[in-house]
């Protein structure tokens, strides 16, 4: 019989802690199944970061640093510039990313740092239950945010793609979701883009993935796929910001 | 044999320490009074094909020494008072995930902002752990250039044997002046294998992960036992010290780094009115050298001590417990950023040995 599905080696074996419809396992199954397809997996570190994925240097299979929150890119600079001929990626939240850590991750996209990063976008703080992240759409209501966001009071949300596509050192920016089969496909493409860019040699490549979190926005698994496409594609429009056309020979 | 000696600025014997230490990765921010540590590895470092990299922050320079380390390299950062303050999230993390680096702190005078003027004021800081949780850093102080020099490079081999933060902690005088200094043809690196290293997984069966967060209570509490015994070990182990004039001293001075050096000359100043005073300086400011300065305290020819410190008051915490009683302990503290007089100290050491109360 056929092996249509199975397990990929770039994930071990410990069963994922993720609430139903969330899309992080998603996420990470494609970043895993991309490592192993590019025969990579063993040649890459990578950084997970605090908030719900602070543990996923359990489940990815390659060599894993957890660091401080908002930290993971500044981490990834020391272990890049450690070893060079090494992939290396950050896993990170929007609330370790674009609040935390937003200098963090500024200037390793504007030193070009030679990593990747993998941005998790679910408009909200997952861990600490439901806060208000800077990416939290105007409206949405939220634990720290109980009458929903209000710009007057609150402020707006961070486009964090177009903000890092005005970095020279950041030579390839794409935001995609993982919300059917068509998305998964071009998010997969989007991860395997920015190791290449990574195997270039040419800078900092940034891919951000729209994603769900059922729990704290208090719907359904469904229910949240449907309000991701609803709401926050009209907030942060897919599709690649910058390195569209980026001639990615690797070096020799 | 030694190389001939040369005039050379304390900062810059601590980046050309670390780089015949094996030190290839340097991640820094530029402050007052350390600066020239950063300087010379811009340029040194490079030329040799090493990392430096100008952080945006001490909080990123901290996170890059914490990812180099994790992946294996021997790493160094730099420092002054505030700087190492921000740094101190890293330092817990680093204490917490057990990786190997050097700390250098070349205090100012505090707080806050503070001035930029020599200063001991991070004493509790570096030696009671800094950031959150239970651990400590090797602290270790030294009190010329050409200490600096030596223990610079030892300071990268004991941060490899025990995988901790080893803080080298001058005050700014330290940092700023020139003396001479000979280096070493061959330096005593002691290599340590890496095998937890973060390094791309190669052939190896598993994958190695670095990390500090341990969920379940009695796996993390098991961890800090651990710490503790490592650290017991080195309190048992690597305590070191300068003490001299202590068989016949009736006042003991205690004092560390630069501020031990005025102190000297005192002493001898103190002998021409009669006065006999001995001095133990901690070299190693964690471990603390409790067990000599207990052992001095119940000798019958020692009346008392004076601590003399850049502060206002921080080891002389650790110098009464230590001495536990047994004799008065007296203190003399400048701060602000600036230094005791010998007469000053003099004064103080010729009003205890009269009896008085001071």
């Amino acid at each position: 019989m056929a092996i249509v599905f199975q397990p990929t080696e770039g994930l071990t074996t410990k069963p994922l802690h993720y609430c139903p419809g969330c899309n992080h396992g998603i996420i990470h199954r494609i970043i895993a199944e991309t490592m192993v397809e590019m025969g990579i997996l063993n040649d890459t570190i990578g950084v997970a970061s605090v908030g719900c994925t602070y543990n996923s240097y359990e489940y990815f299979s390659c060599d894993m640093v957890q660091a401080a929150h908002g930290r993971a890119p500044a981490v990834a600079t020391g272990i890049k510039r450690t070893h060079k001929d090494k992939m290396v990626f950050t896993y990170q939240g929007d609330g370790d990313l674009a609040s935390i850590g937003t200098a963090e991750i500024i200037h390793a996209a504007a030193r070009g740092e030679k990593i990747c990063t993998f941005f998790v976008n679910n408009a909200v703080y997952g861990m600490t239950s439901g806060q208000m992240a800077p990416t939290t759409l105007l409206g949405q209501v939220t634990t720290t945010s109980p009458f929903g966001r209000d710009a007057s009071y609150q402020g707006y949300p961070i486009n964090v793609s177009e903000l890092i596509s005005q970095l020279t050192g950041a030579v390839y920016v794409e935001r995609v979701c993982v919300t059917d089969f068509k998305n998964i496909q071009n998010a997969k493409k989007a991860i395997k883009k920015a190791f290449q860019v990574q195997q270039s040699g040419k800078g900092f490549a940034f891919v951000e993935f729209l994603s769900t979190c059922p729990t704290n926005w208090g719907k359904g698994p469904v229910e949240a796929m449907d309000w991701l496409k609803e709401k926050m594609i009209p907030q942060y429009p897919l599709g690649c910001f910058k390195g569209a056309d980026l001639d990615l020979e690797v070096k020799a | 044999m030694a190389q001939k000696r040369v005039l050379m600025k304390g900062n810059e014997v601590i980046a050309e320490a670390a780089l015949r230490a094996g030190c290839r990765n340097y991640f820094g921010y530029p402050i007052t009074p350390q600066t020239e540590v950063m300087h010379y590895m811009a340029k040194k470092m490079v030329q040799i094909g090493g990392n430096f990299v100008q952080a945006e922050s001490e909080v990123s320079a901290i996170n890059m020494v914490y990812g180099a380390a994790a992946a294996g390299a021997r790493v160094l950062t730099s420092s002054s008072s505030p700087g190492v303050s921000l740094k101190q999230e890293g330092i817990s993390y680093i204490a917490g995930a057990e990786l190997p680096a050097v700390v250098v702190n070349i205090m100012r005078a505090g707080p806050g902002l503070g001035g930029i003027q020599p200063a001991q004021g991070d004493y509790f800081q570096a030696t009671k752990g800094g950031g959150h949780g239970d651990y400590r850093n090797l602290v270790i102080a030294p009190a010329s250039i050409q200490e600096l020099y030596e223990l610079t490079v030892e300071a990268f081999n004991l941060a490899d044997k025990y995988r901790m933060c080893a803080m080298i902690l001058g005050d700014g005088t330290l940092g700023q002046m020139m003396e001479p200094v000979a280096f070493r043809d061959e330096e005593p690196i002691v290599t340590v294998e890496k095998p937890w290293a973060c390094t791309g997984r190669g052939d190896r069966a598993d994958h190695n992960t670095v990390t500090s967060i341990y969920i379940d209570p009695d796996v993390l509490e098991a961890k800090n036992v651990e710490l503790q015994e490592k650290y017991k070990y080195i309190e048992e182990n690597e305590v070191r010290y300068e003490a001299y004039g202590l068989e016949d001293a009736e006042i003991v001075i205690t004092a560390f780094s630069t501020c031990s050096r005025i102190c000297k000359n005192v002493i001898r100043q103190a002998a021409e009115l009669g006065i006999k005073v001995g001095m133990i300086r901690p070299i190693t400011l964690w471990p603390f050298p409790t067990k000599i300065i207990n052992e001095t305290a119940a000798l019958s020819n020692v009346k008392a001590f004076l601590d003399v410190e850049l502060n206002m008051g921080q080891m002389v915490e650790d110098v009464r417990l230590a001495v536990n009683g047994q004799k008065p302990v007296y203190f003399h503290g400048r701060a602000g950023g600036n230094l005791p007089t010998q007469k000053e100290i003099l004064d103080k050491i010729v009003e205890i040995s009269k009896g008085g109360n001071v």
